[in-house]
């Protein structure tokens, strides 16, 4: 990128008055702004954290012995559950399928719509927000924050910083909680985190988030943004020429000068250089400095402009959303050109409704019982006293259902070859194994097959496995080995 | 000190001075709460030397302020585990051999426990899972040299066999060969029984030969029909497990000049819950009678 350098006279550190190496923060006073921007952060911050603080106390039936919460990520249990939804260890894919449907959702909302992700739905933005607004009840506003941190120590200072503090914490608790209320039954885990009766590992994980919050959201605010956060350096590559991105709209707001009656609007820009704009920003930039790193994209300062623009009488949208392409279009008076459809866009969409489709299949088309069969590996094989060859196998027969079910076993390969399971030997029938809801069954079986059966040292073996009540079939390929 | 610097026009920041093929960077400050963090690693990493094993010394090491050791730690955890096994390894004590494998639970811990012990004290002979590897036996298939009971089964492992105990197994086949009891000619004929016992015999004629010499020889300990004798620990002639090879060779070998194997008596060297824990697992390797 081919930016402006102006060279000048170098300046030693000692005249330099600060650190070239480092930089204390400067702290940010957001105003208060009102307007379309600033009502659709309000909304998705409150659908978002309602969603966050409510959802591990809805409730959903599965029956005696399995937890009743709709949203559970069982870690001693080793399932997850997700309302009518649950997940075997051996399924974690579907967390992969969820990160991916995640991330390609990101790509192309960003290459349609800006940073969207960063400005109304990020965790950090959203908590931050939220602090912003504790911080501005307690304190006041723009104007009053900013005497406040000037004031000397006294009474007011005190009270009115510890309230906000203590505030904070509070949120900051709440958040914590409800995080561990995923991983925990939530009345329970509330119940014993106030009595003393949580675990270890649920103390510190209610402290740590409990403490994140508090730090990132109360004190590290942009910062966060600005040097530790990874995604706003790859959210520019998502962008491109026909992304709408919030503007300042430069041919129309140069050159700024102040308001002075009776302005002649067609020899000045629009832009006043009132500052709203830098004064209402939670990241504290400057928008007129064109599209930044440390813009989130919230559209708070169109909300400001827009403001200033109608009080002043002037047209609305002076900074906007728009497209780059559109702004140098609009600049030599051209009508603009939406592409919103373009082959970016086209790309992110179809491989997102293919992983959505392909997650869907994979959910619908779960199996309630899954069969899995270990060979042995010592011995490899026996030869018994009449020549015949035995092997023997670990049978583990998942049921993924929440009642006891019964199964028939059988196998298919080597001529004559016979199956025994340990514990349900019987003269005649073939052997049925049981398993409890909800859980592995496992059982010791050994295959013989008569001498000479086997004409090669290896050969495929298959396990059928029936569900008695439902008729649900699977089975497993495994070998039989021979000398 | 370079006497001009380069400033970015907009935020006013000095590049760095230098040029990689056309691209300049700007030498913006780090902030300072990224520094004091370092700082405050740097201090936390100091505390964690003084309260943790950390620096060598001459022939020894720091062993910090806390005095904490792994091996200690591990030493604790092992007693730990110890108690906690101890009352179901005083059930398994006081049980009786044959009704701990009516008993699930203790069926399961004897099993593992077994297994374990079989693994470190037996595998290097019986090979893992009882598998048998050369002239050592396998335990996983149905032929018993000295009874696959549980009872036999505990007794071969606490004396042995020709272990030199007292109560050990013994007994040895005369070298027909080797103390010219038989001619060659008869030791060839006899072999040529043995192999027709299984089925495999070419040479009738000698077959025929070698069941005399078989019913005065060798049916007092292998049986009338080559069965086998448990009680005197003679083996099956008539099966398909050869022990030391079943090819005519190696069978007209044994009959010349015998191979015994030795097994160790375990009685002393493991304490007997061990020893009947592995009397549960080899029964349960497959063969158990």
């Amino acid at each position: 990128m081919s930016r402006a350098v102006t060279v000048e006279d170098a300046v030693s550190f000692k005249e330099l008055k600060k650190d070239p190496l480092y930089a204390s923060r400067i702290k940010i006073h957001p105003k208060d702004v009102g307007g379309r921007f600033r009502t659709i952060k309000w909304a998705a911050l409150i659908v978002l954290l309602a969603i966050y603080y409510v959802v591990p106390w809805l409730r959903w039936d599965r029956g005696p012995g399995v937890p009743d919460q709709a949203v559970l990520i069982d870690m001693p249990g080793r399932r997850a559950y997700f309302f009518w939804i649950e997940i075997w260890p051996q399924e974690v894919y579907y967390l992969t399928f969820l990160l991916m449907l995640g991330a390609f959702g990101l790509f192309l909302v960003t290459s349609i719509g800006g940073r969207v992700w960063c400005g109304f739905t990020c965790p950090q933005t959203v908590w931050t927000d939220l602090f912003m607004w504790v911080e501005r009840k307690i304190e006041g506003d723009r104007g009053a924050r900013i005497r406040l941190e000037k004031a000397p120590l006294g009474r007011e200072k005190i009270l009115r910083k510890g309230a906000k503090h203590a505030a904070w914490l509070v949120i900051a608790a709440a958040t914590g909680g409800a995080w561990i209320m995923y991983f925990n039954d939530a009345p329970t885990v509330t119940r014993e985190i106030l009595t003393g009766g949580a675990s270890y590992a649920q103390y510190f994980f209610f402290g740590l988030f409990t403490a994140t919050t508090y730090l990132l959201a109360g004190f590290a605010r942009e910062q966060v943004c600005t040097y530790m956060c990874p995604w706003p350096r790859f959210q520019a590559a998502l962008l491109d020429q026909d992304s709408y991105v919030v503007t300042y709209q430069k041919w129309r707001g140069e050159p700024r000068a102040p308001l002075k009656k009776n302005a002649n609007w067609d020899e000045r820009g629009d832009c006043i250089a009132c500052n709203n704009c830098v004064a209402v920003c939670p990241t504290g930039i400057d928008i007129r400095d064109g599209l930044q790193l440390e813009c989130i994209g919230c559209g708070l300062c169109v909300d400001a402009c827009n403001d200033v623009m109608a009080r002043i009488g002037r047209p609305p949208e002076l900074i906007t959303l728009d497209t780059e392409r559109n702004q140098a279009r609009r600049a030599l008076g051209e009508p603009p050109a939406t592409r919103i459809i373009r082959p970016r866009t086209i790309i992110y969409g179809s491989i997102l409704a293919l992983i959505a489709a392909g997650t869907l299949i994979g959910l619908t088309a779960r199996a309630e019982v899954d069969l899995n069969v270990l060979h042995d590996r010592n011995p490899l094989f026996v030869t018994l006293s009449d020549g015949s060859i035995r092997n023997g196998y670990t049978i583990k027969v998942l049921n993924k259902t929440h009642e006891e079910r019964q199964y028939d076993v059988a196998i298919g390969g080597p001529d004559g070859a016979t199956l025994s399971v340990l514990g349900e030997e019987s003269e005649d029938a073939a052997p049925v194994l049981s398993a409890r809801p909800d859980a592995v069954a496992t059982y010791r079986a050994y295959v013989t097959a008569p001498p000479g059966a086997l004409a090669e040292q290896v050969r495929p073996l298959t396990f059928r496995l029936q569900d008695r009540a439902s008729g649900a079939m699977t089975k497993h390929e495994t070998v039989f080995r021979g000398p | 000190m370079p006497t001009k610097v380069e400033k970015d026009a907009i935020t006013g920041t000095e590049t760095t001075g230098h040029e990689w093929d056309g691209i300049k960077e700007l030498n913006t400050p780090l902030p300072k709460w990224w520094l004091y963090v370092m700082y405050a690693t740097i201090a936390f990493a100091a505390v964690w030397w003084l309260l943790y094993p950390s620096w060598p010394w001459v022939n020894n090491y720091f062993p910090g302020l806390l005095g904490y050791s792994q091996r200690q730690a591990l030493d604790a955890r092992v007693a730990e585990s110890d108690a906690a096994r101890g009352a179901q390894l005083q059930q398994l004590a006081t049980t009786p051999l044959d009704q701990v494998t009516r008993d699930p639970e203790l069926m399961a811990i004897a099993f593992a426990g077994g297994q374990a012990a079989f693994n470190d004290n037996c595998a290097p002979c019986h090979g893992l899972g009882g598998a048998g590897q050369g002239h050592y036996p396998s335990l996983a298939d149905d032929a018993w040299l000295w009874g696959g009971t549980l009872d036999d089964v505990q007794s071969t492992i606490r004396y042995g066999i020709r272990s030199g105990h007292p109560d050990a197994r013994f007994n040895e086949m005369p070298a027909f060969g080797a103390l010219q009891m038989l001619e060659r000619g008869q030791i060839n004929d006899v072999a040529e029984y043995v192999l027709a016992l299984s089925g495999r015999s070419e040479d009738q004629a000698a077959a025929d030969r070698g069941q005399e010499i078989f019913a005065e020889q060798c049916a007092s300990c292998h049986g009338d029909s080559g069965e086998g004798m448990v009680e005197l620990g003679g083996p099956d002639l008539a099966d398909q497990i050869w022990l030391y090879g079943g090819g005519k060779a190696e069978i007209v070998q044994q009959i010349h000049q015998p191979r015994h194997g030795v097994m160790p008596a375990w009685v002393g060297r493991l304490d007997p819950t061990t020893i009947k824990s592995l009397a549960v697992y080899v029964h349960g390797l497959g063969g158990g009678q």
